[in-house]
């Protein structure tokens, strides 16, 4: 039970962290998954400066929401206007240049990540042993949710960008700036992106070019279960694929379970064919910028 | 009409020219890249039958790429390799050896087949929804090359392929590929799709169905890509399912975007532009590796290059060099514009 809640967690944030831009904008941020790699490269990159744990991940959480304001600039904001494929294709593209820039100056191989010591006890918890970790997704997932909802109901920001995702033109025609909007949704995502990260290569211990493939997918998957348009939709998208994932993993026979990936992907298609607003249908759709 | 004939004329050529200047200098190397040119110039082209003519991106072409080389592997590996190369193999197939000619034929067309299959209800989608769809499709068509053991060896290295593709093979296959493809676009399915490209509603309102012309040109798409798949398979005689993922994808993708995805002249000149940059930047990398310049090694360079070529592309020239003519009507007019003054 504390395995589904931590991993749906994290899923949850990944899936947010997508869905924020693809709220606002209709288009997938396929270098989402880097700036999960670019936080996991400062970490390694700040590991010999001697700071303490919590100025580090504080370092690489910047550089994760500088990175998805990158994106917005190089791959988003050029060609914006033309087409959706385009775009497509812009952010595909910087997804592989940063992977790369990694694979060029750092190295392809894992490189160790710095963890305070708390990452790698278990602790017993409601008559259960469990690793720390787990209950640090949970907290970070639950306080991080709390300071979203807050931010999208309360401040004029979250209200601009929930009225942007509503209705785009009438957004901008009521005085909202668009581009300031678009590049905090990125932020936003960079934000989110930055902790999962954390919390991700905490279980894991190292940082490899290809990190961002996995969340990035699981994010997909979340996300189109939830439904492409609705944050909550994300975040039940989120909880729902961990408790599938951890299900599967439990009742499948051996010999399936290699092809996990693959009845979930399935499950994907299926779902946008039949139903592809998902299950919490977002607000009305409104004309792409 | 003479512009098409022209416009075939001319990449034909372009690819002749390739093969007897490959065959006179006779050069190992450049005839590996030939031979690698005119592959990557049929999955270009496949991927423009679809892309160029419906404007939706699909990412699972590579997919059927995989399974092209996949079938042609099962089919034509010799009996007494397959024990080695392929241990778990169903013993009804383990005892067939064809021809890799007529494998090859058979791979494009099991591709087509399971494309066949499988789009159909894809078709219905576009814009964000066609893309996520073809994205976990590739994912899908990945996950079970990868974990098949049977048939694909599971994520380790297949190997015993005869090697069977020369660069007369391929540059013949490059060759039907670019007259199928401008056949395909002057058609009338190809017409009805284009014009679907450009405005859905109009034409669904005009009576075309357009989920039906979409999988058309998606199955005459994964033909061209199961049948490069077999050509790359026995090129290169060993693979894994690592071939067919991300990385060559983008590579496709980018070959077709620099040269322009609505023109089979793009989709072949961008091919031809990629390959020769890709394959200089990978002798750069390995000089530089081998100089030791560096400690570590040099990985990588190659794909950002291509990256930022994409993204200038798109920014600069959204429709890539070549976005709406071919190059039989550009030349026919300016002809035409001299005739008249």
């Amino acid at each position: 039970m504390i395995d589904v809640l931590s991993l749906g967690g994290a899923y949850a944030l990944m899936a947010l962290g997508l869905v924020i831009v693809y709220g606002i904008l209709r288009l997938v941020n396929f270098a989402y998954g880097e700036l999960i790699m670019v936080a996991g490269y400062t970490m390694y990159l700040t590991s010999g400066s001697g700071l303490p744990w919590l100025v580090m991940a504080a370092v690489a959480v910047l550089m994760a929401i500088v990175a998805g304001i990158a994106t917005d600039y190089v791959a988003f904001r050029p060609v914006r206007a033309k087409s959706v494929t385009a775009v497509l294709i812009t952010s595909f593209a910087f997804s592989t240049l940063l992977q790369n820039a990694a694979l060029l100056f750092i190295s392809p191989r894992p490189r160790n990540v710095p963890l305070p010591e708390i990452f790698s006890v278990t602790v017993q918890f409601a008559g259960v042993i469990t690793p720390a970790r787990n209950l640090i997704t949970i907290a970070a997932a639950v306080v991080m949710l709390a300071l979203f909802s807050w931010l999208m109901r309360r401040t004029v920001l979250g209200i601009a960008m929930r009225a942007a995702a509503t209705n785009f033109t009438m957004a901008r025609m009521l005085g909202v700036p668009a581009n300031l909007i678009i590049s905090s949704a990125f932020a936003i995502s960079g934000l989110l992106a930055g902790v999962v990260s954390m919390l991700w290569i905490g279980r894991i211990g190292a940082v490899v070019p290809g990190i961002g493939l996995e969340p990035l997918l699981i994010a997909f998957i979340a996300t189109v279960i939830g439904g492409m348009r609705s944050l909550q939709g994300a975040v039940l998208g989120g909880f729902l694929l961990a408790f599938m994932d951890t299900t599967l993993n439990f009742t499948l026979p051996q010999d399936l379970l290699k092809f996990r990936d693959a009845f979930t992907f399935s499950l994907v298609i299926l779902i946008l064919l039949w139903r592809p607003q998902g299950l919490i249908k977002g607000p009305a759709s409104g004309q792409r910028t | 009409m003479a512009k098409n004939l022209v416009t075939i004329t001319i990449l034909s050529g372009l690819i002749l020219a390739m093969v007897v200047a490959t065959n006179l200098l006779g050069v190992r190397l450049f005839d590996r890249l030939a031979i690698n040119l005119c592959i990557s110039l049929v999955l270009v082209l496949g991927l423009q039958v679809f892309m160029g003519n419906s404007g939706i991106l699909s990412f699972a072409h590579i997919g059927f790429m995989g399974i092209g080389a996949y079938t042609t592997a099962v089919l034509t590996i010799p009996i007494r390799m397959k024990g080695m190369s392929l241990p778990d193999l169903y013993p009804i197939v383990a005892g067939i050896e064809l021809s890799p000619y007529v494998a090859i034929l058979l791979g494009g067309l099991m591709a087509a087949t399971v494309a066949a299959v499988v789009s159909y209800p894809l078709m219905r989608l576009s814009d964000a929804a066609a893309v996520i769809t073809s994205f976990a499709l590739l994912v899908v068509l990945h996950t079970v090359m990868n974990n098949w053991s049977e048939v694909t060896n599971g994520p380790r290295t297949i190997f015993g392929l005869p090697r069977a593709t020369d660069l007369n093979l391929a540059a013949g296959a490059a060759i039907l590929a670019v007259v199928t493809a401008v056949a395909f676009k002057e058609s009338r399915t190809g017409l009805l799709l284009r014009s679907s490209r450009d405005d859905e509603v109009a034409a669904g309102a005009m009576g075309a169905h357009i989920p039906r012309l979409r999988w058309q040109a998606f199955i005459l798409s994964a033909l061209f890509a199961g049948i490069g798949g077999a050509l790359w398979g026995h090129f290169i005689t060993s693979f894994s399912p690592k071939a067919f993922f991300l990385k060559e994808t983008f590579v496709i993708l980018g070959m077709l975007v620099i040269g322009g995805a609505n023109t089979v002249t793009g989709a072949v000149f961008g091919a031809i532009i990629v390959t020769v940059t890709f394959e200089s930047l990978r002798a750069l990398e390995a000089g530089i590796n081998q100089a030791k310049i560096f400690s570590e090694q040099v990985i990588g360079l190659t794909e950002i290059v291509l990256a930022l070529a994409m993204i200038a592309v798109l920014v600069l020239r959204p429709g890539g060099l070549f976005a709406t003519y071919e190059i039989g009507t550009l030349l026919g007019r300016r002809t035409g514009k001299k005739e008249d003054g």
